[in-house]
């Protein structure tokens, strides 16, 4: 796919890819943004933290009784039972650190609790299958990103571990930051793991303009038809088409009348009041027809410039 | 005023446009009307497929979904090329790739997986390492010998390799009857769960930590292996001073075998990674680093599983059982077992194993 479709900004522009599929389609795919990746594991761990706290208060109310029993010079087998507790608590630790995002990422959608709330996902780097191997390789690795930067961060100002302590948070540093040393945002984790975190955008199909009343017969408010010629069309490009199209979607009445007040001017009309959202739709539809016919020959206009 | 262009449009839409995709009147909202259906279709099939039920979906709809997947992106890219509508081609586009991640999602479930890897893909993976293990098994031998040296050499080496934990009784110019002591075993369980529940913790993680370790190159991996054995021929000159090599290393063994192997796959498993980004041939590095990850991990996932077994041998047999041939006896057989299991134990590759 050689164009893209200009609505995007410049940094979004350099964050789209395109994956070929294995059996040769191309799928567009924008790399998430490093803040929104930030964001999610900040997210998932304040959904662990507070998960585990509640599991812990939980095993305390369990177990308090049974303190309360011992206390009443119960026997040993009580004793038993609250070291049973401690274990399953470690071992609940343990399992729930990689259990998580394993059990997460292995699933229909390939993100965490995070990950979803941020929209985005992981992917396999090559358009394959994303397998079990490679998530639980960038989940492990995960332990020397994250977590030994910040052990070392905290020891190093101490003094405690000298030179070398100093030494190592400069080099555990270096994988915190890899991610903004590659275009792809990978962090050491997705390298080792042939992944990368993408986008997954969740879309509803918009409603037509163009059927759009306004837009085919006349001005529901006055009847009026609106009708342009190629001299007034032919000023716009596609990129224009895609501003008016966001305004009609979604933009306010101020943005409408505004708007409208600049195409007026522009193709030397002059603009009237009342009926602003009948004429853009109408303009809408008519500039849309136009681009999208000379497209069909091979001549494309991106914006008013070209 | 005058209407050209939409003349040349209405003209054609009286020609070919279906009577309930007639109120359209550019070519490429005919064309999104007349597919908005099977788009739909396809988004309600995944949202069940997200949600993680395939039981909610038909033996119809599952069939139709490769195909549907397919319309989804051919239509994506004639609209690529045909229509100027945003909101119609973000929608297609997102959609294209959420069908693509269902379509190409793992096919097996977290069970399927484990039964693979148990039957299977954890030993055709150890196997696949063999050059690193034995790199790392020469290593983890020098460690040992360098260990053993060092403290022959000076006393003072004792207390810097072995850490304070581990040097309560166990220290140089301790008599017999204490070193004796400290490999006794014991006759009661309590404490002994609590125990090995936390040994198995901290293992995993020096084992976690020497795979991750890999990534730079495999060098610091060996470093760890190299620390963490020279501990172990410290201690054996110890006990080899009194003439209780025999009963240390039966001592060792119940959980050594088990342990000392994990830490050498582990080890394996990270300058598997170091050695195939040093040393990637004519593959780009990072497809190099990807197949090795996704091999090491397998190794790694075993590891965890070995560290279990090694912790629960940890506190209860080798605490409880007390004499020199028991203990050497559970050990010996724990050793053969993991060895026939990697590299006897060889069950024909299925089909759908990637």
């Amino acid at each position: 796919m050689s164009s893209t479709p200009p609505l995007t900004t410049g940094m979004m522009e350099k964050r789209r890819r395109v994956m070929i599929t294995p059996e040769g389609v191309a799928v567009p795919i924008t790399v998430a943004s490093r803040g929104s990746r930030i964001g999610a594991i900040i997210l998932d761990f304040l959904i662990l933290y507070f998960g585990m706290l509640f599991v812990f208060l939980l095993l305390i109310w369990a177990a308090g009784g049974l303190i309360e029993d011992v206390m009443a010079g119960a026997d040993e087998q009580v004793q038993g039972a609250a070291e049973f507790l401690l274990v399953v608590l470690i071992l609940a630790i343990f399992m729930v650190r990689y259990g998580y995002f394993l059990a997460m990422e292995l699933g229909p959608r390939g993100a965490t609790w995070g990950k979803r709330i941020t929209g985005i996902r992981v992917a396999a780097r090559d358009g394959g299958r994303l397998t079990a191997e490679a998530i639980i390789a960038r989940n492990l690795i995960r332990d020397i990103e994250l977590f030994m930067p910040l052990v070392f961060l905290m020891v190093a100002p101490t003094g405690e571990a000298g030179a070398a302590g100093v030494a190592g948070a400069a080099w555990f540093l270096l994988f915190m930051a890899f991610p903004f040393f590659n275009k792809d945002a990978m962090r050491a984790g997705d390298v080792i793991a042939g992944t990368w975190v993408v986008e997954a955008p969740r879309i509803k199909l918009a409603e037509l303009i163009t059927t759009r009343d306004n837009a085919q017969g006349g001005s529901m408010l006055t009847g009026t038809r609106y009708e342009f010629g190629e001299a007034e069309l032919g000023i716009y490009g596609e990129h224009e088409l895609q501003t008016l199209e966001r305004v009609l979607r979604g933009g306010s009445t101020e943005a409408i009348i505004a708007v409208h007040e600049t195409i007026c001017r522009k193709i030397g009309w002059e603009p009237g009041a009342g009926d602003e959202r009948a004429f853009l739709e109408a303009f809408y539809a008519q500039l849309r027809a136009r681009l999208e016919g000379e497209m069909r020959f091979g001549r494309r206009k991106k914006d008013k410039f070209s | 005023m005058r209407a050209p262009v939409l003349s040349r449009w209405f003209g054609e839409a009286e020609i070919a446009a279906p009577p309930d995709i007639e109120s359209a009147a550019l070519r490429s909202d005919r064309f999104r009307l007349e597919r908005e259906g099977d788009w739909t279709r396809l988004e309600d099939i995944l949202k069940r497929m997200e949600r993680g039920s395939l039981r909610g979906i038909s033996d119809d709809d599952l069939l139709a979904l490769p195909v549907l997947y397919r319309t989804a992106a051919s239509s994506l890219s004639v609209a690529r090329e045909t229509s100027l509508d945003a909101a119609t081609l973000a929608y297609l586009e997102a959609l294209v790739q959420r069908a693509w991640f269902q379509v190409y999602g793992p096919r097996k479930g977290l069970i399927g997986w484990l039964r693979s890897f148990l039957f299977g893909g954890w030993s055709r993976a150890v196997r696949e390492i063999w050059l690193d293990i034995c790199i790392a098994f020469a290593v983890m031998v020098t460690g040992t010998i360098v260990g053993w040296l060092l403290v022959a050499q000076d006393q003072k080496w004792y207390f810097r390799l072995v850490p304070s934990q581990f040097a309560d009784t166990r220290v140089p110019g301790a008599s017999r009857e204490q070193l004796q002591q400290a490999l006794a075993g014991q006759d009661e369980t309590s404490g002994l769960f609590f125990f090995s529940a936390s040994l198995f913790s901290n293992n995993a993680g020096v084992a976690i930590m020497a795979f991750a370790l890999g990534f730079a190159f495999g060098i610091p991996s060996l470093m760890l292996l190299v620390h963490n054995m020279a501990v172990l021929g410290a201690m054996m000159w110890l006990f080899a001073g009194q003439d209780l090599t025999l009963e240390f290393a039966a001592w060792l063994s119940v959980h050594g075998t088990t342990e000392l192997f994990a830490i050498l796959l582990a080890g394996a498993a990270g300058l598997h990674i170091g050695r195939s980004m040093a040393f990637p041939g004519t593959r780009p590095v990072l497809t190099a680093a990807s197949e090795a990850g996704r091999r090491s991990a397998l190794v790694m996932t075993g590891v965890v599983l070995m560290m279990v077994v090694a912790a629960m041998l940890e506190a209860f047999p080798r605490q409880l059982v007390g004499g020199t041939f028991d203990r050497l006896l559970i050990g010996g057989t724990l050793l053969s077992l993991w060895l026939a299991y990697f590299f006897a134990y060889r069950p024909r590759r299925r089909g759908d194993e990637g």
